[in-house]
C-alpha cells in the first residue's frame, strides 16, 4: 500500500505560492507564556528541533499539505479511524493526526523514562500495600479515608495475590510541560490506557512521508511496542505455566477503541476475544473454539473492572464471563491490568503519589505532579469555591475530560454549578492552578502555529519496567484550547525520540 | 477458531445468499408481471412469498408481495434486511474476513439503503435488484480470491449453499410440486430459471423447449450447475468434510450420516420418478434434513454444552 500512495494525485491550483523566505511557513507563529517545544523565547529553534526547522524552511505551503493529504489518506486505508455515534448511524472519522513530529531530545527522555519507571514500582507497591498489609494508611501517609471511599477501591481484592505483584502492568502517564520547561505528571492512567494504536500507526505514516528527515534526526524505533507487551503479559501467566495462552478481551465491535483491540491482537499474533466467548468452568477459564474449549491463562483485559464479571461486580454487564473473577481469586488466571488498580489513578490520590515514592523508595520523585488541591480538605474546598474562575476542577474518578471545569474559560452558569456539586460532595472533586501546557508547532489552517500538547508515554511492567521511546503526543487543534481529549477536539502527533 | 467468529462467517454468508437469492425472485416475478396482461399467478407468487417466510400478499397482489421482499424493513427476509444482517454479521468478523469483502458488503449495503425504494415506483426496484446483482457477483469474486481458504471460510461456504440448497428447493417446490388454478405456461418457466439465474444454462442444455421436468433435472439434480440442489450439497458435503476432519468421535458421525444420506438421495434420483411420487415431501425432506445439519454444526462447533466439551 505505501507503493501506491508515495505519488498520489493531489493538484493545488487555487494555492497560491508563498515567499520562501524566512520566516516562510512560519509567518504569523507568535509565542505565548507558555513553553514552546520548538522556539526558545527568541524564536531561535532549539537544537533537537534545529534539522526539522530548517526542511521545514525548504518546504513550500503546497508541499506540505500534499504531504498531509498523502497522510490523512494512509490514515484512511489503514483503518485508523474511532468511531462517533450520532443520532442514526454511526459514522467513521479519521484520527486527526498533525502532521509535525514533536520531538524530545535524549537527555529530556532519561528523565522521562527514569520517573516514570520509579513512578509505576512505587503504584504498584501501594497497590499490594493497600490490598494487603495497609501499611501506609497505618503510618499516616495517605488517609484511609481516601482510599477506601474511592470508587474504583475493590474490596473484593483484599487479600488476592497477583504475579509478581504487579497490578499495574500497562499504564498510560500523561505529562504536560511547564513554563520552565519541566515535565510533569498530569495524570496517571492505571485502569485501561488507550492510544497506543494511534502512537504506532501514527509512526508507520510519518516514515512513509518523512524518510530522509527521519534518518537525519536519528529517532529512536517504537515498533518493538508489541512484542515487548506480549513479553510483559507472558511474564505474568500464572505459576507454573510456561506457555500460557494470551487472549485480549475486548467490550466489542461497538466500543470506541476497538480498533486498536484488534490492531494490537493482530500484532500479537493473540486472539481477540469477547466476554461471551470465554467460559469458566472449575474456577479456570477457557474459549470457545471450533475445536472445542481452549484454556486461556492470562487475559489482556480492555474492559472495565466493573463489567468483568456479572457474578462478582455489575450484574447486568453482557461484557464479561461469569465466574471470572472466582477463577481470577484462585489463580489460575492472569488479569492485565489487576483489578482493582483504579484507586491508585482516583485524582485525589493522585496527589498524594510523591509522598508514596518517599515511603516506599525512600526517593525523591524525579517527575513532579502538579500542585492539587484536594477538596476533601474543608479550607482548601472554600477557597476554590469562591476562586472557581482561577481553577481547573476535576471529578477524581473521571477521565477523558469529562466532569471537569476550566475556570478562565468557564460560564457563569458552569461555575454555579460546579460549586453547588463541589459543596455537595468534596471528596469527589480536586482543583488544579490552570496550567500553561506547551505549544508545538502544528500545520493547521494552511499555516504553522502553536497548539498545546500533552504526553503520554506507554510503560510496561512484566519482570522488568520497559518504556518504548516515545508515545502519544496529544494536540488540542482547535485554537487556545487545552483540551487534547479526541473526544473533545483532539488529535495527536508523532513523537520523535532523538538516539542523541 | 472462536466459535462467535464461526458463527458470524456462516450467517453472513447466509443472509447474503439469501438477499441475493430474494433479488433474483424478485426480479423475475416483476419481468413475468409486465409480461401478463391479467395477473393469473397471483397464487403462485403467494405461495413463493410463503416459501421466503412472509405471509401471503393482500388478495394476491403481486406488486405488493415483490416490493415487501425488497424492501419491507419490518421483513426480515427483505433484500435490504437481508444486507443489513449479512453487514452486521461482517461488521463482528473484520479480522477474519478480507478488507475487500468488508469494503464490497459495506458498499453494496449503503448503495441499496440510499436507492430508497418507493412501493409506488416499479423502476426503484428494479435499480435495486440491478444493483445487488452486480454487488452480488462482485462480493463473490473477491471472497473466494482474497480471503484465505481456511476453516473460516469453509463455514462462508457452507452458509452460502446451505442457504442456495433450502432456496432452490422451495422454489421448485412453489412451481413444481404445489398445484395451482392456473396452468403454468412458458413465462412462468422462465421466471423459474430466471429466479436461479438458470434460463441460459437450460437452453444450453436443453434448447429453448421449456419442458418442467427438464427444469427439475437442471435445478435439482444436475451435478454441475451452480444454482442446482445437488450441487449446492455436494458443496455443503465438501465443506462439512473439510469442518468435522479434525474433531472426534460422535458428532462427526452424525454430520456424515445426514449430509451422506442427502447426498445420495440426490445423486440416485431420477425425474420421472420424483414427478410420478410426491415431488413436495421430497422437496420439503431435502429442506428438513438442510436443517438437521445446520443444529448439529450448531450443537458441535458453535454453542455445545460444556459437559460434552470436557467429555472430549
Amino acid at each position: 500500500m505505501s507503493r501506491s500512495l508515495a505519488n498520489p494525485p493531489v493538484e493545488n491550483p487555487k494555492i497560491p505560492a508563498l515567499l520562501p523566505s524566512a520566516p516562510g511557513l512560519f509567518q504569523g507563529y507568535t509565542q505565548s507564556s507558555a513553553f514552546d517545544e520548538m522556539f526558545d523565547a527568541k524564536m531561535q529553534p532549539r537544537r533537537p528541533y534545529r534539522k526539522l526547522h530548517k526542511e521545514l524552511l525548504r518546504l513550500t505551503h503546497g508541499e506540505l499539505l500534499q504531504n498531509k493529504q498523502k497522510a490523512d489518506l494512509s490514515f484512511f486505508h489503514q483503518g485508523i479511524t474511532f468511531t462517533v455515534y450520532g443520532r442514526n448511524e454511526a459514522t467513521e472519522r479519521i484520527f486527526p493526526h498533525d502532521l509535525l513530529p514533536r520531538i524530545i531530545s535524549a537527555a529530556e527522555w532519561d528523565v522521562i523514562e527514569r520517573g516514570l519507571t520509579q513512578r509505576i514500582i512505587a503504584l504498584n507497591l501501594f497497590l499490594k500495600d493497600i490490598y494487603n498489609d495497609r501499611r501506609i494508611v497505618g503510618d499516616r501517609v495517605v488517609p484511609g479515608e481516601i482510599v477506601y471511599t474511592c470508587r474504583h477501591f475493590r474490596r473484593q481484592m483484599i487479600g488476592v495475590k497477583v504475579p509478581r505483584d504487579v497490578y499495574v502492568s500497562v499504564m498510560g502517564t500523561d505529562l504536560v510541560r511547564l513554563p520552565d520547561g519541566r515535565f510533569v505528571v498530569l495524570e496517571d492512567n492505571l485502569r485501561v490506557p488507550s492510544g497506543v494504536s494511534y502512537m504506532l500507526s501514527g509512526r508507520k505514516v510519518m516514515k512513509q512521508i518523512f524518510p530522509t528527515l527521519f534518518r537525519k534526526c536519528g529517532v529512536r524505533p517504537i515498533e518493538q511496542y508489541s512484542q515487548t507487551l506480549l513479553s510483559t503479559l507472558r511474564a505474568l501467566a500464572p505459576e507454573g505455566c510456561t506457555d500460557p495462552t494470551i487472549v485480549l478481551l475486548t467490550p466489542g465491535v461497538y466500543n470506541s477503541a476497538y480498533f486498536e483491540h484488534a490492531f494490537l491482537a493482530r500484532q500479537m499474533g493473540i486472539e481477540l476475544v469477547e466476554g461471551r466467548d470465554l467460559v469458566v468452568h472449575n474456577n479456570m477459564v477457557y474459549m470457545r473454539t471450533t475445536r472445542g474449549l481452549t484454556r486461556v491463562h492470562v487475559i489482556y483485559r480492555r474492559v472495565d473492572d466493573d463489567f468483568l464479571d456479572p457474578l462478582a461486580f455489575r450484574v447486568d454487564s453482557s461484557l464479561g464471563a461469569p465466574g471470572l473473577f472466582s477463577a481470577y481469586r484462585a489463580g489460575s488466571v492472569t488479569l492485565a491490568n489487576a483489578l482493582g488498580t483504579g484507586v491508585a489513578d482516583d485524582k485525589a490520590i493522585y496527589a498524594f503519589v510523591p509522598k508514596m515514592i518517599k515511603y516506599y523508595l525512600d526517593q525523591d520523585p524525579i517527575l513532579d505532579n502538579v500542585e492539587t488541591l484536594l477538596m476533601w480538605d474543608r479550607v482548601q474546598c472554600a477557597h476554590v469555591a469562591d476562586n472557581l474562575h482561577q481553577f481547573v476542577v476535576k471529578a477524581v474518578g473521571e477521565s477523558g475530560g469529562y466532569g471537569m471545569l476550566i475556570g478562565p474559560q468557564s460560564t457563569e452558569e458552569g461555575r454555579r454549578d460546579m460549586r453547588d456539586r463541589l459543596l455537595a460532595d468534596p471528596r469527589n472533586y480536586i482543583a488544579q492552578p490552570v496550567l500553561a501546557l506547551s505549544t508545538a508547532p502544528c500545520f493547521v489552517d494552511g499555516s504553522i502555529a502553536p497548539r498545546h500538547v500533552d504526553l503520554r508515554p506507554y510503560v510496561l511492567f512484566g519482570d522488568k519496567v520497559s518504556i518504548v521511546p516515545g508515545g502519544l503526543t496529544r494536540v488540542a487543534l482547535r485554537k487556545g484550547s487545552l483540551i487534547v481529549n479526541s473526544s473533545q477536539g483532539g488529535g495527536s502527533k508523532d513523537t520523535w525520540v532523538l538516539q542523541s | 477458531m472462536l466459535s462467535r467468529v464461526a458463527d458470524s462467517l456462516y450467517w453472513m454468508s447466509r443472509y447474503f445468499e439469501r438477499a441475493d437469492n430474494c433479488a433474483r425472485v424478485v426480479d423475475a416475478s416483476q419481468s413475468l408481471i409486465l409480461s401478463r396482461r391479467a395477473i393469473t399467478s397471483g397464487e403462485r407468487w403467494d405461495r413463493a412469498l410463503t416459501m421466503m417466510g412472509l405471509p401471503a400478499g393482500a388478495g394476491g397482489d403481486p406488486h405488493d408481495a415483490i416490493r415487501r421482499l425488497a424492501a419491507d424493513g419490518d421483513n426480515r427476509s427483505s433484500i435490504v434486511a437481508c444486507l443489513a444482517a449479512a453487514r452486521e454479521n461482517a461488521a463482528q468478523v473484520r479480522e477474519e474476513i478480507s478488507a475487500e469483502m468488508w469494503e464490497q458488503l459495506n458498499r453494496l449495503y449503503h448503495e441499496a439503503v440510499g436507492l430508497g425504494v418507493d412501493v409506488q415506483d416499479d423502476e426503484s426496484v428494479m435499480r435495486l435488484v440491478a444493483a445487488v446483482r452486480e454487488g452480488s457477483y462482485s462480493f463473490h469474486g473477491v471472497s473466494e480470491t482474497t480471503m484465505t481458504h481456511g476453516e473460516g471460510w469453509r463455514f462462508v461456504q457452507l452458509g452460502k449453499f446451505t442457504e442456495r440448497a433450502c432456496a432452490v428447493s422451495m422454489l421448485l417446490d412453489a412451481y413444481l410440486a404445489t398445484p395451482g388454478e392456473a396452468e403454468a405456461d412458458d413465462l412462468d418457466w422462465v421466471a423459474l430459471l430466471a429466479s436461479c439465474a438458470a434460463f441460459d444454462c437450460y437452453c444450453k442444455v436443453f434448447t429453448a423447449d421449456l419442458q418442467p421436468d427438464r427444469i427439475a433435472e437442471l435445478l435439482l439434480l444436475h451435478p454441475e450447475f451452480p444454482y442446482s440442489v445437488h450441487y449446492s450439497v455436494e458443496r455443503m458435503y465438501v465443506s462439512l468434510g473439510a469442518i468435522t476432519s479434525s474433531s472426534a468421535g460422535r458428532q462427526r458421525a452424525h454430520i456424515g450420516r445426514v449430509i451422506g444420506r442427502l447426498r445420495s438421495s440426490l445423486a440416485f434420483a431420477t425425474v420421472p420418478e420424483l414427478l410420478a411420487g410426491d415431488l413436495h415431501a421430497f422437496l420439503h425432506g431435502v429442506v428438513e434434513q438442510c436443517r438437521a445439519l445446520h443444529a448439529a454444526v450448531h450443537d458441535a462447533y458453535i454453542d455445545y454444552p460444556i459437559e460434552i466439551a470436557f467429555e472430549g
